[in-house]
């Protein structure tokens, strides 16, 4: 069945989090009866574990339904749904490029937050036609009135007539509906042109290889095309193409221009089927493929090793599946004295590390110990060579290095006028280099400074929400680098160095770290037979120094009668807990150890 | 003819003491009843079981045995009599606490044949005592005692407790002088143990925690703390010419208790009533835990069904077969549990291999670490290995896959 190109609208929805994005689409699909009540899972567009107990989508996904309007026409909508943390900025703008028009929720107590800037923004520049959405209306301490102006007054949109509703309780979000109809565009294209289609999202799926999410741009794609990937060259033959049931894949006869749907080509490895990627015939191919591919590379890396040494090639398989889903996630063999055989692994940002790591806990059953993370620094040696460093242990030697960059962000901070102070304290002890401050309005303030990215990977969120008791937010992209006086910081536990907790400190708040480090190791550390000294160094130069005192009494007097097999269980159990170390020289560091000191500022 | 020893467990107590996770609590005079009864035929029917056994000794623990009526007593006594080959010389424990014991009842005790006293003192410090939430003073335990010597019994055992809350080297020092002018037999000097579901843990729990971690401590003395009142205890009792021959029990010259011995140098022991442990050809089992489900149990004993090969018993809950390795696993950390240490002749003997074709490593470590010694072909801690035993003993547990043969 073809479908009129003027009765298809592919929409996306943007709000700062916890505005009621998800809710919204959650509405949407409930409405347009695609679902019954029944069969509808809260929050049905995010559908890993994961994403729904963190209330956070973490892939974009997409679900098409259908609306009878008021003029009495049927109406497809394809309802693309876009990540909302920074670490998926990408991901997000080429799930923008694939719609035509983008739902902006804004929260009718809290108004416009960074994150509501920067996605607005975002929609703004792929030429997108927004309509805002005032939600939670029915909060005691909504102000619809006031944001709407804000609307108006900070971002430029049209908002008086913008719907006001509860996503929660479904209140006037038929207006939503009608509006998606009458104010969000058609999408354009010639069914009969050369195939364009851009890749949005694609995912592994065992039985079907990958499944590649795409926006028919122009042409028309059916079963048994030849096609290929411009940007990676993969090319391969089309075994099905389909659209998108809610959690379900509905195969269909032909995508064809303005359409969003999947289609499979028994592709083994989604490296080859990168997000932002043209998808094009292979015998008629279009003249140039659709704009703002990028490779994304990762922020952020860290070390993750198996606690049981055993299981380094289940590590390695399961990062390979998850890497199957995700090509953004990257990772090399490496082996540390301390730790043994691992992986360095590249992501994101923090949130993209800490949800690879939770998957390969939860649904590999792998018990990991991670290393702190850390940015890409660029060594500029004396021999006029550069290189990029993703782990600290490979640092050349002094007098090999002529100078370091780091990589720094322009962050942009919303907040109340009052915690205006507090912030910017937080951005200089972060070593933020203060761009600018504009009022939004009498009470609130845009902050943006320049920071090290660095900076903000370990807990700069937290400390954001605590010192602004949670009234500011936080948005950043990357700037590039900037020259830096960075040290490396090692860690001698017991006169040995222990590699894995080894990190590059910019020079001036080493000793503090040093510091930190070293108190953090101690309370860790168990007593051994001997004293232990723990330091950091700086090269050669000792900078701080604590001592683990050796054990002297380590009995269990008490007598369990004949109950010799209590007796033995806690015998078990002071084994059992030895083999969660790590053996560094004769010093036995419990597991715990390597993750606390990433964790230095929480007390 | 094959020995053995008893234990018999009599679960009642006047009050429950706050750090106590024994299996024990207060139950009324009817229960008290019904359970010597059905204790009575547990011993009936394992007596039928075991034929052909000397008994040599038996521990009557709890809980508070001595809370137990005279006549009660001895009924349970009179059982064992009558189903058990106790030899003449067999020492026979029972544990009582100050303020339940009578002259009479100390006189039906002798009477029946039962020749040792293991007094549950603690602290000399009524604030202490108080704070144990013990029902007694220390009047009250001087009673107790004078009139255990008086109505004849020359040996006896008095509990005391090492690293109580608020506890300092001055306050346990009195109670072991105290102790020590009243020249007892036998003294146990157990450490406090803060147990999940009791009202210390409620109290201490977290000072458990950084104890254990050797941190500082709010009121349990902190690990250094701990330490020093477990050496003062250990040379203290030793001036005053009580030895130690295992980590909590100290004896003067041939008053060792030989019953806590059997436990430590792995001898068969049949456990009789409620939660009792057994060690008996190679098994571990132990019985039911839930009072009612046990008499429930006994009274559905029938006497006819022996078993011609194997001891059995319906009361027992968990039976753990014990295999090479466990075996060899036990005699390691049980045996060096003693100052005497482990025989490498008794290893050989027992095993049918030596002591360093299983354990040469961690010998040689333990060694290496001076915690252990080998003298006169003896394995024992040192000094310094007693005061890590939990650490050293550790090691003697081997890997699944160590080969035994």
């Amino acid at each position: 069945m073809a479908i009129d190109q003027s009765r298809i609208r592919n929409f996306c929805i943007v709000a700062h989090i916890d505005h009621g994005k998800s809710t919204l689409a959650d509405r949407i699909i409930e409405m347009t009866g695609l679902l019954t009540e029944r069969e509808m899972q809260a929050q049905v567009l995010d559908n890993m574990d994961l994403e729904r107990e963190r209330g956070i989508t973490i892939k974009s996904q997409a679900v098409r339904t259908i609306y009878k309007a008021k003029d009495g026409q049927e109406y497809v909508f394809n309802l693309i749904d876009t990540p909302g943390h920074v670490d998926f900025n990408y991901e997000v703008s080429r799930s923008l490029a694939a719609c035509d028009g983008a739902i902006l929720v804004v929260d009718a107590a809290q108004g416009i937050e960074a994150q509501t800037l920067a996605n607005v923004y975002l929609a703004l520049d792929h030429d997108l036609d927004v309509l805002p959405v005032i939600n939670k209306i029915d909060l005691p301490s909504a102000d619809p009135q006031r944001v709407k102006d804000e609307i108006e007054d900070v971002i430029g949109l049209e908002a008086q007539d913008a719907p006001m509703i509860s996503a929660k309780t479904g209140l006037n979000v038929e207006e939503v509906l009608e509006q998606i109809v009458t104010r969000l565009p058609a999408p354009e294209g010639d069914s009969a042109a050369p195939l364009q289609a851009l890749i949005f999202d694609s995912l592994y799926d065992a039985y079907k290889g990958v499944i590649v999410f795409c926006r028919i741009k122009e042409g028309t794609m059916r079963a048994g095309d030849e096609v290929c990937m411009m940007a990676t060259g993969a090319s391969a033959e089309v075994v099905e193409v389909g659209y998108f049931g809610a959690g379900q894949f509905i195969p269909c006869e032909e995508l064809s221009a303005g359409m969003v749907g999947y289609m499979t080509a028994s592709i083994k490895n989604v490296k080859d089927t990168r997000v932002g990627d043209t998808i094009t015939h292979k015998n008629q191919p279009c003249a140039e493929p659709l704009p703002g591919y990028k490779k994304v590379n990762p922020m952020v890396y860290c070390g993750l090793y198996p606690a049981d040494g055993a299981k380094y090639p289940d590590l390695r398989d399961a990062l390979e599946k998850l890497q199957l889903n995700d090509a953004a996630l990257q990772f090399e063999p490496e082996t540390s004295v301390a730790l043994g055989f691992g992986f360095r692994c590249g992501f994101l940002g923090l949130l993209h590390l800490e949800i690879i790591q939770e998957r390969l806990e939860r649904e590999y059953h792998l018990d990991l110990v991670t290393t702190a993370p850390g940015v890409v620094y660029r060594v500029h040696k004396t021999d006029g060579t550069m290189i990029s460093l993703t782990n600290p242990s490979n640092l050349p030697e002094p007098s090999e290095i002529d100078y370091m960059e780091e990589p720094v962000v322009e962050a942009e901070i919303m907040v109340t006028s009052e915690y205006i102070g507090a912030i910017m304290d937080l951005c200089q002890e972060r070593r933020g280099t203060y761009i600018s401050m504009e009022y939004m309005e009498e009470s609130r303030a845009l902050l943006k400074y320049t920071l090290p990215l660095n900076e903000i990977i370990y807990d700069f969120f937290d400390a954001l929400k605590s010192r602004s008791r949670g009234y500011a937010s936080f948005d950043y992209e990357m700037k590039g680098y900037v020259r830096s006086d960075l040290v490396k910081l090692d860690i001698l536990i017991n006169k040995e160095e222990v590699d894995a907790l080894s990190f590059i400190v910019f020079s001036g708040t080493a000793y503090e770290r040093g510091r930190k480090m070293c108190e953090k190791l101690k309370e860790e550390i168990p007593r051994h037979l001997f004293e232990i000294p723990i330091q950091a160094a700086i090269g050669s130069k000792v900078i701080a120094r604590e001592t683990v005192k050796a054990m002297r009494k380590d009995v269990l007097a008490k007598c369990y009668g004949g109950d010799i097999t209590r007796k033995k269980k806690l015998l078990e159990k002071q084994k059992e807990g030895k083999k969660r170390m790590r053996q560094v020289g004769n010093v036995e560091i419990p597991q715990e150890a390597f993750m606390s000191v990433l964790k230095l500022d929480e007390d | 003819m094959k020995e053995i020893s008893l234990y018999v467990h009599i679960p009642f107590c006047v009050k429950k003491c706050d750090y106590c996770d024994f299996l024990s609590g207060v139950y009324d005079e009817q229960m008290q009843r019904e359970y010597t009864n059905s204790l009575c035929r547990e011993i009936a029917y394992m007596g039928q079981q075991l034929e052909a056994v000397a008994v040599s000794s038996i521990y009557i623990g709890g809980g508070t045995p001595s809370w137990l009526n005279i006549a009660e007593t001895e009924k349970m006594m009179q059982a064992l009599h009558a189903s058990f080959a106790i030899r003449p010389d067999a020492e026979i424990t029972i544990e009582c606490n100050p303020g339940t014991v009578t002259w009479d009842k100390f006189a039906s005790y002798r009477k029946m044949g039962i020749n040792r006293l293991s007094i549950g003192l603690q602290s000399a410090n009524d604030d202490e005592l108080a704070l144990l939430g013990r029902v007694h003073t220390y009047e009250r335990f001087l009673h107790t005692y004078d009139m255990a010597r008086k109505s004849g019994f020359y040996n006896i055992n008095v509990d005391v407790m090492t690293g109580l809350p608020g506890q300092t080297l001055d306050k346990l020092m009195h109670t072991l002088t105290q102790v020590i002018a009243l020249r007892p037999e036998h003294i146990s000097a157990y450490a406090l143990m803060v147990e999940e579901g009791t009202p210390f843990y409620e109290r201490y729990k977290f000072d458990a925690v950084l104890q254990h971690a050797g941190k500082q401590t709010e009121f349990l003395p902190n690990e250094d703390e701990e330490y020093r009142l477990y050496k003062m205890t250990q040379q203290v009792l030793q001036e005053h010419g009580y030895h130690q021959y295992e980590i909590s029990n100290y004896a003067r010259e041939d008053y060792e208790c030989f019953h806590n011995t059997v436990y430590w140098t792995r001898r068969p022991y049949l456990g009789l009533g409620l939660g009792a442990a057994s060690l008996i050809e190679e098994k571990r089992t132990s019985n039911v835990r839930d009072i009612y489900v046990y008499c429930q149990r006994c009274n559905g004993l029938s006497q006819a069904e022996r078993d011609e090969h194997d001891i059995v018993s319906p009361l027992w809950d968990e039976v753990t077969e014990l295999s090479r390795k466990d075996a060899m696993e036990e005699f390691m950390f049980l045996g060096l549990r003693m100052n005497r240490g482990v025989k490498r002749t008794d290893f050989t003997d027992t095993f049918g291999c030596s002591i360093e074709a299983v354990y040469g490593d961690v010998l040689k470590r333990l060694r290496e670490e001076a915690l252990l010694v080998l003298d006169g072909g003896r394995f024992y801690l040192t000094e310094r290995g007693q005061d890590l035993s939990n650490y050293a003993l550790a090691q003697f547990l081997l890997e699944d896959e160590t080969d035994l043969s």
